[in-house]
């Protein structure tokens, strides 16, 4: 079962539509999927699922970022994690990287710096960030743009963020994470 | 929170509409009004019909005209919104874009740099799925523009139902139309959606068409009681 965490400032938000349904509907594909809402997920949740997705979230919503004690789990997990635009803006602050402003909109070139199962060759990908991450050293970059690391890999655990929306454009990564157990 | 949703009188527009009002205020209407036909921006037939779409939501709209131009179409754009912002406190915009990376980026920027919310309610989501909702929300939609192969004049002013889904999805299958018309195959107007407090009657139209593009145009039409 995959879990995808809706990480919209609140339950049944209008950007559920758009950040977290075009995720499920890749994913259910693959597999059995549960959505829940970043407030609303219990240890039961992260003990039965087999992979989870942090899903993207509006341009100006950055409520998830200063809410760091409601995804200590993120650090406990052995689970897969993929953490999408805010999902992974999430996972940095969790892991005490550092935020900084950084805004790009729209098709962006992506260079590819490591051999990696999700994607191979340097690509286009559909970005929507107003803030980049500081990689601390317990991180590799897998890939960056022109601007900021976009992709990356925890060291030692299967936690992975992507700061693109795959689910927009190269939709194939979601689905090769998923792959990932 | 207060929005603003961008409307062309469309089924995309009108849905995305439904979609906010379900979860926020919908505060009032923005409409672009493009001299040029083939604006790469905004939907063009019958849009001097959203003002009687308005009525019947009982919302107030900002109308804004601008000569289409690419990219300087998107300054027009930007100043309606900022008047919206100004006139409706609103603090957030609402789209009816579906794949279309060139709008979604472009709205998205304007947003940012007037410090709005922007939602894209329909974003990425099945076509087949979404001309299904329309159906099950009883959404009453005709077709008032058609402009691809092998689409002619006889689709005008056809209501959308089961059997016209069907046939746009075969289309899909055997010539890669995009069911939903995200490549400007068609364009639509909707007369009647569950927001609606009455319902829109044409009385009167006419229908320019040439080989594979065609406009129904909505020359008069009244509000009637649902």
């Amino acid at each position: 079962m995959i879990l995808i965490i809706d990480m919209n400032w609140k339950n049944d938000a209008l950007g559920f539509y758009e950040f977290v349904l075009p995720i499920a509907a890749i994913a259910e594909k693959m597999d059995e999927c549960t959505i829940k809402h970043y407030l609303e997920v219990t240890s039961h949740d992260l003990k039965q699922c087999n992979s989870i997705i942090l899903s993207g979230t509006a341009l100006k919503d950055t409520t998830t970022l200063s809410q760091p004690d409601k995804f200590t789990w993120l650090k406990e997990t052995e689970k897969p994690v993929l953490g999408i635009c805010a999902g992974m803006e999430t996972i940095a602050v969790a892991y005490g990287m550092q935020l900084i402003k950084c805004l790009e909109i729209g098709m962006t070139n992506i260079i590819s710096l490591k051999d990696n199962p999700l994607f191979s060759t340097d690509y286009k990908a559909y970005s929507l960030h107003s803030y980049c991450v500081e990689p601390t050293q317990d991180f590799e970059v897998w890939a960056k743009s022109s601007k900021c690391a976009q992709a990356i890999k925890h060291k030692n655990k299967k936690i992975y963020g992507i700061l693109f929306h795959p689910e927009v454009r190269n939709q194939e990564i979601i689905k090769r994470f998923i792959e990932i157990r | 929170m207060r929005l603003g949703v961008l409307f062309s009188g469309g089924k995309d527009s009108t849905l995305a509409l439904n979609y906010a009002s379900e979860k926020e205020e919908v505060a009032c209407l923005i409409t672009i009004a493009s001299e040029n036909k083939e604006s790469y921006m905004f939907h063009t037939p019958n849009i001097e019909i959203t003002s009687l779409q308005a009525q019947a939501l009982g919302l107030p709209q900002i109308t804004k005209i601008t000569k289409g131009e690419k990219e300087k179409e998107l300054v027009d754009l930007s100043d309606a919104i900022a008047y919206a912002k100004k006139e409706y406190q609103i603090e957030g915009v609402v789209t009816g874009a579906i794949e279309s990376v060139y709008q979604a980026e472009r709205v998205q920027r304007i947003c940012y740099h007037l410090g709005l919310w922007c939602f894209n309610p329909l974003w990425k989501h099945d076509q087949k799925a979404l001309l299904m909702k329309l159906l099950e929300k009883k959404f009453k939609v005709i077709i008032s523009g058609v402009f691809a192969y092998p689409l002619d004049e006889k689709w005008l002013g056809k209501q959308i139902n089961t059997k016209l889904i069907d046939r746009l999805l075969e289309l899909q299958q055997k010539y890669g139309l995009s069911p939903s018309g995200e490549g400007g195959e068609i364009e639509t107007t909707v007369l009647d959606a569950p927001m609606f407090k009455s319902k829109i009657e044409i009385t009167e139209f006419s229908i320019e068409a040439q080989g594979n593009c065609g406009l129904f145009k909505i020359e008069q039409a009244r509000l009637v009681p649902k």
